[in-house]
């Protein structure tokens, strides 16, 4: 496997990003970058670092010559997962405040204790860090609970606090979307697993609509709205597929309009990509404050419950006439 | 029964486990009882949409009204709010589908 890294890995042009890479061989992993600079999306560095532990340390290697390039790599986190050493050598600033390097979570423990630290480690207020606490609650909880992954979720935050702009990626190397679905559902394909994962009400646990007692279905499709009001990038991508919906640039005053199909939301689909049996979700949000993301949660609520009433509406059998 | 969030979830109410647990130990049974139970998640900053469901779905599709008349939610964030509000919307228009 080869995967490349760029200086143009960010989610709005993430299919080329998704499309370099070679899956091919997963007897190693080779991490390469030919660039003088690098311009990648955390989920870049959460996809390597789950690739790199399902394969093993000894068969990932680190081919990037640039040191500018290395260094980054080396900050956030990747050298961990290879038995190669950063060859450049610097001054490590504080990490504080800017980043959090690839972290792997593998139980609810270690996800509270992440979830936590985040506000001290990003230098967030408490009421900064609500909207980054739900999101990473409701992400890696998917993983633990539904991707059967043996190495757990793979999370990488970077801020940017001028524009208060958080990117986040989180990967797993678990049995995909598609798999996860199949138990109960029937998506034809893994773009249709894909849109199925992110509709209100659907859940891997049961056919029944609005999920089990344990399970609603409902945490993809509100941290895509979270992502949606804050007017960012969503990118999933599992199996041969990946979803992109695109930055919602007009400002209206109520927001945009929250769908239940994610295929009505201005999007890209892509399908023939290479083969990933796993999921990686990339975003980018911007922080509010408390209200704010509290107006957010009261838009999702009207949205969430339309489109119950919607799929209730479908459900209702016709009379017949003669 | 007073339920001090606090002492089990800490700032942030995510861990579903712990939810999970709640609803098993403490709710169902008082319910059952046809006891009152005081949610109160007085310095409890915000909680996810999954914790909240897998802490009160159940029982509200087990007791109906009962569960309205018993259990009271107390001190919560405006955030907290909304997402109990989220859950029991989408809970009862579920259940109005299955009639």
């Amino acid at each position: 496997m080869k995967i490349t890294f760029s200086n143009v890995d960010q989610l709005k042009s993430f299919n080329y990003f998704l499309s370099t890479n070679d899956l091919s061989d997963s007897s190693k992993l080779r991490i390469i970058s030919e660039t003088n600079w690098m311009n990648i999306h955390p989920a870049c560095i959460s996809f390597a670092a789950a690739l790199a532990a399902e394969i093993g340390k000894e068969k990932t290697h680190i081919d990037v010559q640039n040191e500018r390039a290395a260094m980054y790599l080396d900050r956030m986190g990747l050298y961990e997962f290879t038995s190669d050493v950063c060859h450049v050598e610097y001054t490590q600033h504080e990490e504080t405040g800017r980043f959090i390097p690839v972290t792997r979570i593998k139980t609810e423990a270690e996800q509270s204790r992440f979830i936590t630290d985040l506000h001290p480690v990003l230098h967030l207020t408490v009421e900064q860090s609500e909207t980054i606490k739900y999101v990473l609650g409701e992400l890696i909880r998917n993983v633990i609970e539904h991707s059967e992954a043996k190495n757990g979720a793979f999370v990488t935050v970077q801020y940017v606090a001028v524009k208060q702009k958080l990117s986040i990626g989180i990967c797993d190397t678990g049995i995909g979307l598609r798999a996860s679905l199949e138990r109960y559902h029937m998506p034809v394909d893994d773009l249709d697993a894909i849109k199925l994962a992110l509709m209100p009400g659907v859940s891997g646990t049961t056919a029944r609509s609005g999920g089990t007692g344990d399970n609603a279905g409902a945490g993809l499709y509100i941290v895509k709205s979270i992502v949606k009001m804050t007017r960012n990038y969503f990118v999933v991508y599992s199996g041969d597929s990946a979803y992109k919906m695109h930055k919602y640039d007009k400002r209206v005053k109520y927001g945009p309009r929250l769908n239940e199909d994610p295929f009505m939301d201005k999007h890209t689909a892509y399908d023939n990509l290479p083969s990933f049996g796993g999921t990686l979700i990339g975003l980018d949000m911007n922080l509010g404050n408390t209200e704010e993301f509290s107006k957010t949660l009261e838009k999702i609520k009207v949205s969430y419950s339309q489109a119950i009433r919607a799929r209730k509406a479908r459900h209702y059998k016709e009379i017949k006439f003669e | 029964m007073i339920i001090k969030m606090l002492d089990f979830v800490g700032e942030y109410a995510e861990n579903k486990d712990i939810a999970r647990r709640l609803r098993i130990k403490e709710i169902m049974p008082a319910l059952l009882d046809g006891e009152a139970v005081v949610l109160d998640f007085g310095g409890v900053s915000g909680a996810t949409q999954s914790f909240i469901h897998a802490l009160i779905v159940m029982p509200m599709r087990e007791f109906g009204d009962k569960f309205f008349e018993l259990v009271k939610f107390k001190n919560c964030s405006s955030t907290i709010k909304q997402v109990v509000q989220i859950v029991s919307e989408y809970t009862q228009e579920g259940m109005a589908i299955e009639g």
